[in-house]
């Protein structure tokens, strides 16, 4: 088996319990991520995403584990992977265009300064962001429109690896699901291998090739890798006719709803956690008749 | 009528009601002098019918003001210069104070706002040096430096160092983690980092702590000026009431006030361009 071009090898988190002992959030966690992927971890809220991304931006350091990225260790953070974070993520003193820029800025500093604001005008088009608004200030825009200008930020940089953790946790549906779209078609145009933290079920099958599920903590794990098998380009609105919808859909309810509290706090001996590859598929093999609402499940271990 | 008025405009209306309204009392309560053959033969003998220095009232005042203001930078001997020359004098003292305060503090207070070490091994200092009154520390100043205009500098660069210290290590330390993270995932070296987050993300406190040292400086300058004598508007002021010259002591109290303010709106100005929404 080839390495992946993000590799998390047996990744270990501890912290201080604030009371003298030790809260062991995840243990020896290994999971693999593609080029070119859009990968999506879905768990509940404290049970360690935001802790593994911040691992993987290298703004933070683990217990013990190495994340490897094409071969090599991520020590720090890097131009190489751009971070979208739930909030806070512009300067907001600094005019949108100007936000751009500063990214941009920092990737290519050999640039003149038109090819620089001419790529960073570009960016903040491909989101929908043009005339006056660019010169509007963070706290002049929407929540939606301000989330826009980091994915523009992010994408102008042409990271290797971009992270969002929960872009649009705090936006109404209406507005996310326009932004889900525009994010797709960004993404559309790109190789950009992106890794997401969400804990919107709809949100990761619009979007991503492969769910990651974590159960809760502590002793989290990355349970299951789930397949998206539904072919793209995808749409809101067909995607639900697509027969593998539900299916997917319901395993992931069921998971969330049920499992992930099941295996909450069991610490599993072993060197190596990963996750198990789920591909549900009703096209390619549909429901039989002695087990017809159960969903033909295939646990792969490669 | 009034109500169509901004409210802008009615306060303006009311505060130059207000000034009229108090000249006039101020100027009424000021009694006549008594010419001196209405006085009677206790009030001589008591010795009250001498010229003597009353308050004067605002007309004297302002007709005080306008010879002092047509012709502020006349020079004629030590003890009698333009009421310009002696601002001037007052100003360069506080602003080479204030700068040299301003470049030691800013770069401590970042390094402070840094490091948490840093801050706990200045804090003790900080804390028993800031309470002292700044003239307190004129009679060192002046045995050490031995030279009466360097002290006065000296003692408005001691008082106004504290506010920028503070407030730059206050703002320096409270930036959001989310920007500075936003620093280090474009990899920003650490002077870049400072210029281009942090600095612009401290301004607004690290102008509060301007704008609060610029004031006290102004405030200590007079004081500071009475002492050590010479020039400056401190002088002045001190000067005139030796004179019992009070017409001239009201107008350079005003003078003070004014400069004051313009001072402080100096920086009311630069806190509004570096004063971001988030
Ligand atoms: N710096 C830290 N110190 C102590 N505990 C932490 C720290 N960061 C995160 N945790 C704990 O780790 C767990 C996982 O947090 P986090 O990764 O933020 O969860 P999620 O993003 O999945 O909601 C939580 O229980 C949280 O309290
Ligand atoms: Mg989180």
């Amino acid at each position: 088996m080839s390495k992946p071009f993000l590799s998390i090898e047996r990744l270990t988190q501890r912290f201080p319990d604030g009371q003298g002992g030790t809260l062991t959030v995840f243990e020896n966690a290994s999971f693999g991520i593609e080029k070119g992927e859009f990968v999506c971890i879905l768990g509940h809220s404290g049970c360690g995403k935001s802790t593994i991304m911040n691992i993987l931006a290298g703004l933070a350091e683990p217990t013990s584990g190495v994340v490897k990225m094409d071969g090599l260790e991520v020590a720090g953070p890097s131009l190489d992977r751009g971070v979208v974070f739930q909030n806070y993520s512009l300067l907001p003193w600094l005019s949108t265009l100007k936000n751009v820029i500063f990214g941009v800025k920092a990737r290519y500093p050999d640039w003149p300064r038109d090819k620089v604001e001419a790529h960073a005008r570009d960016y903040l088009a491909k989101v929908g962001l043009e005339g006056d608004v660019v010169h509007r200030k963070p706290s002049q825009l929407s929540g939606g429109m301000r989330q826009r200008v980091s994915i523009a930020r992010a994408f102008a940089n042409h990271p290797k690896l971009l992270l969002l953790d929960e872009p649009f946790g705090a936006l109404d549906a209406l507005t996310r699901g326009t932004i889900q779209d525009e994010l797709l078609k960004i993404w559309g145009g790109t190789e950009q291998t992106v890794f997401m933290i969400t804990h919107d079920i709809d949100e990761a099958i619009l979007l991503a090739d492969r769910i990651l599920l974590m159960t809760n903590g502590p002793y989290a794990r990355v349970a299951e890798s789930v397949e998206i098998s539904i072919p793209r380009p995808r749409n809101r609105t067909e995607i639900v006719e697509h027969p593998n919808y539900y299916t997917i859909r319901n395993h992931l309810v069921q998971f969330l709803g049920q499992r992930s509290k099941e295996m909450a706090g069991e610490r599993i001996e072993g060197e190596d956690l990963r996750p198990e590859t789920v591909r549900i598929d009703q096209a390619a093999a549909p429901a039989t008749e002695d087990n017809p609402d159960k969903p033909p499940l295939r646990a792969v271990n490669e | 009528m009034l109500d169509n008025l901004s409210i802008n405009q009615r306060a303006a209306i009311l505060s130059l009601v207000m000034l009229v309204v108090g000249l006039l009392i101020w100027e009424a309560a000021i009694p006549a002098q008594k010419a001196a053959e209405d006085l009677t033969e206790y009030e001589r003998l008591m010795g009250l019918g001498q010229e003597r220095a009353g308050v004067p009232p605002p007309s004297d005042v302002l007709v005080k003001a306008w010879e002092q203001l047509s012709d502020p930078f006349y020079d004629a001997g030590p003890n009698d210069k333009g009421i310009g020359i002696q601002i001037g004098y007052s100003i360069y003292r506080v602003l080479s104070g204030y700068l040299m305060a301003a470049l030691v503090a800013i770069p401590l207070g970042f390094l402070i706002g840094m490091s948490r070490v840093a801050y706990k091994a200045f804090n003790p200092f900080i804390q028993v040096l800031r309470p002292i009154s700044p003239l307190a520390w004129m009679p060192l100043a002046l045995f050490i430096i031995q030279d009466s205009e360097a002290s006065a500098i000296f003692v408005i660069f001691i008082c106004s160092i504290w506010p920028m210290l503070i407030n730059t290590a206050f703002g320096v330390a409270g930036v959001r983690q989310d920007w500075v993270n936003v620093a280090r995932t474009h990899e920003l070296g650490s002077l870049k980092t400072a210029f281009t987050v942090i600095l612009p993300a401290a301004a607004p406190t690290i102008i509060t702590g301007m704008r609060i040292s610029i004031g006290i400086a102004w405030l200590v300058i007079v004081a500071a000026e009475m002492l050590v004598g010479g020039t400056g508007i401190g002088y002045y002021v001190w000067n005139e009431w030796n004179n019992l010259d009070l017409t001239s002591v009201i107008f350079s109290i005003l003078m003070i006030g004014v400069v004051g303010m313009l001072l402080d709106s100096a920086f009311a100005v630069l806190q509004r361009a570096v004063a971001y929404a988030e």
